[in-house]
């Protein structure tokens, strides 16, 4: 079972992120294993997929508890991009609907014992991340030409302070893709290191043996579970921020000149 | 004997590298705290803010997970 699932029996910190292949898959000395991370995407999407269908299956007047919940994460997504970018940029909504619940429904899963979270490496953010990017880098020069390129000019800024300016916003937008996927790594991995932290730690001091220790264990015992909660938190606004800002993002393709 | 001074510094370094956690605490009590203040003194328009305060919170936080990311760097990759 550990084979298949997690790092749990694992000592360490850090093992608990490991990736495991399941299955090996080589095509023309291309390595694309079948790991244990794809696996809980699988089941992310599987999960995200079956609630929606389930959600918008009886399609009542008067909705019931389900339909109730999905009508509200669609009015949550669409309010929040009506409020940045008003009713134009309601054509991004799939894009963002689908990023909020692939990373909600990824660290939501991370917080089960023995699964795998998905969003701890760096490779799947970046990968979001650069997906958003060239999404805005594409849509803003096809909407507005070399208009785009007014992003990176503010209105009013002397003459003179042109060429400095610019430099600073591109390197401010170029840091945008790299901030985005580290933010919600460094999240997902720093509060699962502490998670397992305080947990290997009670259970290191009671193996230790001493009678003394018992009072701190059931101190880091108790902190742990308080952590759990926080991570709860912590996982639904890392999804919330980082559909939140692929918004900001988006917006910017759209209306360029600010 | 060198080998063992270079591993020391290097924990030494990692250790520091915490330090930017305090400026990532300022950064986010001064987000809520201002917010709390705002919102208590106008209470009606505090529901439309707090995306604002969430975006605020993870810019504020994320310098601090960077410094976390040193301190990761410096005791697995270095």
């Amino acid at each position: 079972m550990n084979y298949f699932f997690g790092g749990a029996a694992a000592d360490d910190p850090i093992s608990q992120f490991k990736i495991k292949s399941l299955l090996d898959i080589d095509i023309g000395g291309l390595q694309l294993d079948f790991t244990n991370s794809t696996f809980w995407m699988i089941v992310g999407v599987l999960l995200i997929i079956t609630f929606f269908t389930m959600a918008a299956n009886r399609k009542a007047l008067v909705p019931g508890r389900l339909q109730s919940l999905g009508e509200l994460s669609y009015t949550f997504i669409a309010d929040m991009i009506r409020g940045i970018s008003g009713e134009e940029g309601l054509k991004f909504f799939p894009l963002v609907f689908t990023l909020f619940f692939f990373v909600l429904f990824a660290n939501m899963i991370g917080m089960l014992p023995f699964a795998f979270t998905t969003t701890s490496h760096i490779a799947v953010t970046a990968t979001l991340a650069l997906m958003v990017i060239f999404i805005v880098i594409g849509y803003g020069f096809y909407k507005n030409g070399f208009g785009f390129l007014k992003l990176f000019v503010p209105s009013g800024v002397p003459l003179a302070l042109i060429p400095a300016i610019f430099l600073i916003e591109v390197i401010s937008f170029l840091a945008r893709p790299l901030t985005l996927s580290l933010r919600l790594f460094a999240n997902m991995l720093a509060g699962h290191i502490a998670l397992k932290l305080f947990a290997g730690f009670a259970v290191m001091l009671i193996g230790s043996g001493g009678v003394v220790f018992i009072p701190v264990a059931a101190l880091s015992f108790l902190t742990g579970t308080a952590l759990n909660g926080l991570e709860f938190l912590v996982s639904a606004v890392q999804a919330f921020v980082f559909a939140i800002l692929t918004v900001i993002y988006l917006n910017d393709a759209l209306h360029p000149s600010h | 004997m060198e080998g063992d001074i270079a591993l020391g510094m290097k924990y030494i370094g990692a250790g520091l590298a915490c330090f930017g956690m305090i400026g990532a605490a300022i950064g986010v009590g001064n987000i809520f705290g201002n917010f709390l203040d705002g919102a208590l003194r106008n209470p009606s328009a505090a529901p439309q803010q707090t995306g604002n305060l969430f975006v605020g919170a993870a810019f504020a936080e994320a310098l601090g997970l960077f410094a976390f990311l040193v301190a990761l760097l410096l005791l697995f990759a270095v």
